[in-house]
Protein backbone atom coordinates (compact mmCIF):
# COMPACT_ATOMS: atom_id res chain seq x y z
CA UNK A 1 0.00 0.00 0.00
CA UNK A 2 2.45 2.49 0.85
CA UNK A 3 5.46 0.84 0.15
CA UNK A 4 7.50 2.84 -2.01
CA UNK A 5 7.82 6.93 -1.48
CA UNK A 6 4.89 9.31 -2.68
CA UNK A 7 5.22 10.89 -5.75
CA UNK A 8 6.43 14.74 -5.66
CA UNK A 9 2.44 16.09 -6.31
CA UNK A 10 1.19 13.54 -3.74
CA UNK A 11 3.82 14.96 -1.01
CA UNK A 12 3.34 18.33 -1.63
CA UNK A 13 -1.08 17.76 -1.63
CA UNK A 14 -0.09 15.53 1.51
CA UNK A 15 -2.18 12.44 0.59
CA UNK A 16 -1.67 8.93 -0.28
CA UNK A 17 0.01 7.97 -3.23
CA UNK A 18 -2.38 5.59 -4.55
CA UNK A 19 -0.68 2.65 -7.36
CA UNK A 20 -2.35 4.65 -10.25
CA UNK A 21 -1.59 8.14 -9.21
CA UNK A 22 -2.05 9.89 -12.69
CA UNK A 23 1.36 12.51 -11.48
CA UNK A 24 3.37 9.57 -10.37
CA UNK A 25 4.76 8.89 -13.87
CA UNK A 26 5.65 12.64 -14.61
CA UNK A 27 6.24 13.95 -11.50
CA UNK A 28 9.15 11.68 -9.16
CA UNK A 29 10.38 12.89 -5.66
CA UNK A 30 13.38 14.08 -6.85
CA UNK A 31 11.93 17.14 -8.42
CA UNK A 32 9.65 18.74 -5.97
CA UNK A 33 9.55 21.87 -8.00
CA UNK A 34 8.67 20.64 -11.25
CA UNK A 35 4.88 19.99 -9.47
CA UNK A 36 5.02 22.77 -7.66
CA UNK A 37 5.02 25.23 -10.08
CA UNK A 38 2.75 23.75 -12.26
CA UNK A 39 0.46 23.27 -9.28
CA UNK A 40 0.32 27.00 -8.61
CA UNK A 41 -0.12 28.53 -12.02
CA UNK A 42 -2.86 25.78 -13.17
CA UNK A 43 -3.70 23.54 -10.03
CA UNK A 44 -3.62 20.46 -8.99
CA UNK A 45 -7.55 19.50 -10.01
CA UNK A 46 -6.82 20.99 -13.55
CA UNK A 47 -3.20 19.56 -13.92
CA UNK A 48 -5.43 16.32 -13.50
CA UNK A 49 -8.15 16.72 -15.89
CA UNK A 50 -5.84 17.69 -18.30
CA UNK A 51 -3.69 14.44 -18.31
CA UNK A 52 -6.92 12.29 -18.07
CA UNK A 53 -8.23 14.07 -21.26
CA UNK A 54 -5.25 12.77 -22.72
CA UNK A 55 -3.82 9.09 -24.05
CA UNK A 56 -1.28 7.82 -21.70
CA UNK A 57 1.32 8.26 -24.94
CA UNK A 58 0.57 11.91 -24.67
CA UNK A 59 0.85 13.09 -21.33
CA UNK A 60 4.42 12.91 -20.58
CA UNK A 61 4.64 15.83 -23.24
CA UNK A 62 1.53 17.68 -21.93
CA UNK A 63 3.41 17.96 -18.61
CA UNK A 64 6.92 18.57 -20.10
CA UNK A 65 4.65 21.73 -22.00
CA UNK A 66 2.35 22.75 -19.15
CA UNK A 67 6.00 22.99 -16.84
CA UNK A 68 7.04 25.10 -19.24
CA UNK A 69 4.29 27.33 -19.77
CA UNK A 70 4.23 27.46 -15.73
CA UNK A 71 7.87 28.94 -15.37
CA UNK A 72 7.21 31.16 -18.17
CA UNK A 73 4.41 32.50 -15.94
CA UNK A 74 6.02 32.66 -13.12
CA UNK A 75 8.98 34.05 -14.65
CA UNK A 76 6.62 36.94 -16.79
CA UNK A 77 3.49 36.99 -14.28
CA UNK A 78 2.23 39.55 -16.92
CA UNK A 79 2.99 37.64 -20.70
CA UNK A 80 4.03 34.40 -19.58
CA UNK A 81 4.86 32.18 -22.89
CA UNK A 82 3.46 35.10 -25.27
CA UNK A 83 6.72 37.30 -24.09
CA UNK A 84 7.94 34.73 -25.81
CA UNK A 85 5.94 34.18 -29.28
CA UNK A 86 6.20 38.10 -29.73
CA UNK A 87 10.05 38.31 -29.14
CA UNK A 88 10.01 34.81 -31.79
CA UNK A 89 7.71 36.83 -34.27
CA UNK A 90 9.67 39.68 -34.16
CA UNK A 91 13.14 38.08 -34.98
CA UNK A 92 11.35 35.97 -37.89
CA UNK A 93 10.30 39.04 -39.48
CA UNK A 94 13.43 40.79 -38.94
CA UNK A 95 15.08 37.84 -40.54
CA UNK A 96 13.10 37.95 -43.80
CA UNK A 97 13.59 41.53 -44.09
CA UNK A 98 17.19 40.75 -43.98
CA UNK A 99 16.67 37.80 -46.37
CA UNK A 100 14.74 40.41 -48.76
CA UNK A 101 17.35 42.76 -49.04
CA UNK A 102 20.01 40.14 -49.73
CA UNK A 103 17.77 38.84 -51.80
CA UNK A 104 17.89 42.59 -53.83
CA UNK A 105 21.51 42.88 -53.56
CA UNK A 106 21.73 39.64 -55.23
CA UNK A 107 19.57 40.76 -57.99
CA UNK A 108 21.41 44.16 -58.59
CA UNK A 109 24.89 41.89 -58.91
CA UNK A 110 23.51 39.93 -61.03
CA UNK A 111 22.39 42.78 -63.31
CA UNK A 112 25.58 44.99 -62.65
CA UNK A 113 27.68 41.61 -64.15
CA UNK A 114 25.29 42.26 -67.33
CA UNK A 115 27.54 44.17 -69.72
CA UNK A 116 25.40 45.80 -71.20
CA UNK A 117 22.71 46.79 -68.65
CA UNK A 118 22.75 49.51 -66.56
CA UNK A 119 23.93 49.31 -63.17
CA UNK A 120 21.75 50.21 -59.92
CA UNK A 121 23.53 49.42 -56.35
CA UNK A 122 21.74 48.90 -53.31
CA UNK A 123 23.85 51.16 -51.19
CA UNK A 124 24.00 51.66 -47.18
CA UNK A 125 20.94 54.16 -47.09
CA UNK A 126 18.75 51.93 -49.33
CA UNK A 127 19.26 49.02 -47.17
CA UNK A 128 18.99 50.96 -44.27
CA UNK A 129 15.61 52.09 -45.33
CA UNK A 130 14.41 49.06 -46.50
CA UNK A 131 15.08 47.67 -42.86
CA UNK A 132 13.89 50.10 -41.46
CA UNK A 133 10.65 51.76 -43.02
CA UNK A 134 8.77 48.70 -44.86
CA UNK A 135 7.30 46.52 -42.41
CA UNK A 136 5.68 47.91 -39.24
CA UNK A 137 7.45 45.79 -36.80
CA UNK A 138 5.41 46.20 -32.96
CA UNK A 139 6.89 48.73 -30.84
CA UNK A 140 5.40 46.49 -27.93
CA UNK A 141 3.48 43.28 -27.04
CA UNK A 142 -0.05 43.07 -28.66
CA UNK A 143 -2.24 40.10 -29.14
CA UNK A 144 -4.59 38.52 -31.12
CA UNK A 145 -8.10 39.47 -31.23
CA UNK A 146 -9.72 37.15 -29.38
CA UNK A 147 -13.19 38.65 -29.54
CA UNK A 148 -14.15 35.87 -31.83
CA UNK A 149 -14.25 32.83 -29.70
CA UNK A 150 -14.43 30.63 -32.55
CA UNK A 151 -11.61 31.14 -34.13
CA UNK A 152 -8.23 28.86 -34.20
CA UNK A 153 -5.90 30.31 -32.84
CA UNK A 154 -2.90 28.64 -33.52
CA UNK A 155 -3.74 28.31 -37.17
CA UNK A 156 -4.61 31.91 -37.17
CA UNK A 157 -0.82 32.75 -35.74
CA UNK A 158 0.58 30.91 -38.24
CA UNK A 159 -1.04 32.32 -41.26
CA UNK A 160 -0.89 35.45 -40.81
CA UNK A 161 2.16 38.03 -41.16
CA UNK A 162 1.68 39.10 -37.30
CA UNK A 163 -0.14 37.19 -35.00
CA UNK A 164 -1.18 40.07 -32.73
CA UNK A 165 -3.86 42.44 -34.09
CA UNK A 166 -5.11 45.18 -31.81
CA UNK A 167 -5.96 44.16 -28.39
CA UNK A 168 -9.36 44.48 -27.46
CA UNK A 169 -9.49 45.18 -23.75
CA UNK B 1 -28.49 42.67 -7.38
CA UNK B 2 -28.27 40.29 -10.02
CA UNK B 3 -28.05 42.56 -13.23
CA UNK B 4 -24.22 44.27 -14.51
CA UNK B 5 -22.47 40.86 -13.26
CA UNK B 6 -19.26 39.97 -14.96
CA UNK B 7 -18.89 36.89 -16.93
CA UNK B 8 -16.59 35.18 -14.20
CA UNK B 9 -19.25 35.74 -11.87
CA UNK B 10 -22.01 34.96 -14.30
CA UNK B 11 -19.94 31.83 -14.74
CA UNK B 12 -19.18 31.19 -11.12
CA UNK B 13 -22.79 31.94 -10.15
CA UNK B 14 -22.25 34.53 -7.52
CA UNK B 15 -22.60 37.81 -6.86
CA UNK B 16 -20.30 40.26 -8.57
CA UNK B 17 -18.82 42.79 -5.66
CA UNK B 18 -18.61 46.63 -7.26
CA UNK B 19 -14.33 45.64 -6.43
CA UNK B 20 -14.75 42.42 -8.35
CA UNK B 21 -11.11 41.60 -9.26
CA UNK B 22 -12.51 39.61 -12.44
CA UNK B 23 -15.25 42.10 -14.03
CA UNK B 24 -12.54 44.79 -15.83
CA UNK B 25 -11.20 41.88 -17.73
CA UNK B 26 -13.80 39.22 -17.90
CA UNK B 27 -17.56 41.70 -19.49
CA UNK B 28 -20.32 39.76 -19.74
CA UNK B 29 -20.47 40.34 -23.90
CA UNK B 30 -17.88 37.72 -23.93
CA UNK B 31 -18.83 34.94 -21.82
CA UNK B 32 -16.57 32.93 -23.30
CA UNK B 33 -13.46 34.45 -22.35
CA UNK B 34 -13.58 33.18 -19.28
CA UNK B 35 -14.97 29.60 -19.78
CA UNK B 36 -11.19 28.98 -21.28
CA UNK B 37 -9.69 30.47 -18.73
CA UNK B 38 -11.29 29.24 -16.17
CA UNK B 39 -10.96 25.26 -17.58
CA UNK B 40 -7.14 25.72 -17.95
CA UNK B 41 -6.58 27.86 -14.43
CA UNK B 42 -9.10 27.89 -12.84
CA UNK B 43 -11.20 30.47 -11.33
CA UNK B 44 -8.75 31.32 -8.04
CA UNK B 45 -5.75 31.26 -9.62
CA UNK B 46 -6.49 33.37 -11.70
CA UNK B 47 -7.63 35.95 -9.42
CA UNK B 48 -4.43 35.06 -7.57
CA UNK B 49 -2.26 36.20 -10.33
CA UNK B 50 -4.01 39.47 -11.41
CA UNK B 51 -4.38 40.55 -7.57
CA UNK B 52 -0.46 40.20 -7.52
CA UNK B 53 -0.13 42.47 -10.64
CA UNK B 54 -0.26 46.03 -10.10
CA UNK B 55 -3.87 47.60 -11.84
CA UNK B 56 -2.19 48.65 -14.72
CA UNK B 57 -0.68 45.62 -16.04
CA UNK B 58 -3.84 43.51 -15.24
CA UNK B 59 -5.61 43.90 -18.45
CA UNK B 60 -2.52 42.80 -20.26
CA UNK B 61 -2.26 40.01 -18.28
CA UNK B 62 -5.90 38.57 -18.85
CA UNK B 63 -5.33 39.03 -22.46
CA UNK B 64 -2.00 36.80 -22.01
CA UNK B 65 -4.13 34.06 -19.88
CA UNK B 66 -6.93 34.06 -22.21
CA UNK B 67 -4.51 33.35 -25.27
CA UNK B 68 -2.57 30.70 -23.56
CA UNK B 69 -5.71 29.00 -22.46
CA UNK B 70 -7.22 29.20 -25.67
CA UNK B 71 -4.21 27.79 -27.51
CA UNK B 72 -4.37 25.12 -24.76
CA UNK B 73 -7.99 23.97 -25.62
CA UNK B 74 -7.05 23.98 -28.97
CA UNK B 75 -3.89 21.62 -28.59
CA UNK B 76 -4.23 20.24 -25.51
CA UNK B 77 -0.63 18.24 -25.60
CA UNK B 78 1.09 21.41 -26.74
CA UNK B 79 -1.02 24.55 -25.99
CA UNK B 80 1.20 27.52 -27.00
CA UNK B 81 4.55 26.06 -26.45
CA UNK B 82 3.71 24.17 -29.90
CA UNK B 83 3.83 27.84 -31.53
CA UNK B 84 6.55 28.50 -29.83
CA UNK B 85 8.73 25.44 -31.38
CA UNK B 86 7.25 26.09 -34.83
CA UNK B 87 8.42 29.55 -34.49
CA UNK B 88 11.79 28.82 -33.50
CA UNK B 89 12.05 26.36 -36.22
CA UNK B 90 10.68 29.27 -38.90
CA UNK B 91 13.37 31.45 -37.34
CA UNK B 92 16.12 28.58 -37.62
CA UNK B 93 15.00 28.42 -40.97
CA UNK B 94 15.40 32.28 -41.70
CA UNK B 95 18.54 32.40 -40.53
CA UNK B 96 19.62 29.35 -42.78
CA UNK B 97 18.23 30.83 -45.77
CA UNK B 98 19.75 34.19 -44.43
CA UNK B 99 23.59 32.67 -44.23
CA UNK B 100 23.07 30.54 -47.69
CA UNK B 101 22.09 34.14 -49.28
CA UNK B 102 24.94 36.36 -47.57
CA UNK B 103 27.57 33.40 -48.97
CA UNK B 104 25.75 33.88 -52.21
CA UNK B 105 26.40 37.26 -51.97
CA UNK B 106 30.42 36.64 -50.62
CA UNK B 107 30.72 34.58 -54.06
CA UNK B 108 29.47 36.72 -56.65
CA UNK B 109 31.30 39.49 -55.39
CA UNK B 110 34.06 37.48 -55.43
CA UNK B 111 33.13 36.72 -59.25
CA UNK B 112 32.90 40.35 -59.70
CA UNK B 113 36.27 41.53 -58.49
CA UNK B 114 38.25 38.79 -60.09
CA UNK B 115 36.34 38.44 -63.72
CA UNK B 116 39.56 35.80 -65.00
CA UNK B 117 37.65 33.10 -62.52
CA UNK B 118 34.11 33.27 -63.76
CA UNK B 119 34.50 30.00 -65.78
CA UNK B 120 33.85 27.86 -62.98
CA UNK B 121 34.60 24.60 -65.38
CA UNK B 122 38.33 25.30 -65.48
CA UNK B 123 38.75 26.62 -62.17
CA UNK B 124 38.28 23.88 -60.04
CA UNK B 125 39.52 25.47 -57.00
CA UNK B 126 37.30 28.54 -57.09
CA UNK B 127 34.56 26.18 -57.56
CA UNK B 128 35.17 24.42 -54.11
CA UNK B 129 35.29 27.39 -52.78
CA UNK B 130 31.69 28.10 -54.14
CA UNK B 131 30.69 24.67 -52.82
CA UNK B 132 32.50 25.83 -49.79
CA UNK B 133 30.46 28.58 -48.55
CA UNK B 134 27.48 27.09 -49.42
CA UNK B 135 27.98 24.15 -47.18
CA UNK B 136 29.45 26.55 -44.57
CA UNK B 137 25.99 28.75 -44.66
CA UNK B 138 23.98 25.05 -44.38
CA UNK B 139 25.95 23.56 -41.90
CA UNK B 140 25.62 26.64 -39.55
CA UNK B 141 24.65 25.54 -35.88
CA UNK B 142 21.97 27.41 -33.74
CA UNK B 143 22.49 26.97 -30.45
CA UNK B 144 18.94 28.04 -29.59
CA UNK B 145 17.14 25.53 -31.49
CA UNK B 146 15.08 23.92 -29.55
CA UNK B 147 16.17 25.07 -26.16
CA UNK B 148 14.11 27.36 -24.08
CA UNK B 149 17.49 29.80 -23.94
CA UNK B 150 15.12 32.88 -24.54
CA UNK B 151 13.52 32.80 -21.90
Amino acid sequence: MGGNSPCASCKLLRRRCAKDCIFAPYFPSDDPHKFAIVHKVFGASNVSKMLQELPVQQRADAVSSLVYEANARVRDPVYGCVGAISYLQNQVSQLQMQLAVAQAEILCIQVQQEPMAPTPQLDQDDKSFLLHNNVGLPHHHQYLNLANSSSNVIQDSLKRESIFGDMVS
Amino acid sequence: MNSGRCSACRYLRRRCPPDCIFSPYFPSNNPQRFVSIHRIYGASNVAKLLQQLPTHLRAEAADSLYFEAQCRVEDPVYGCVGLIFLLQQQLHNAESQLAKTQAEIAVLKSQAQHPQTQQVEAEPEFNNFLQQQLDNAADLNFSNQGSSGFM
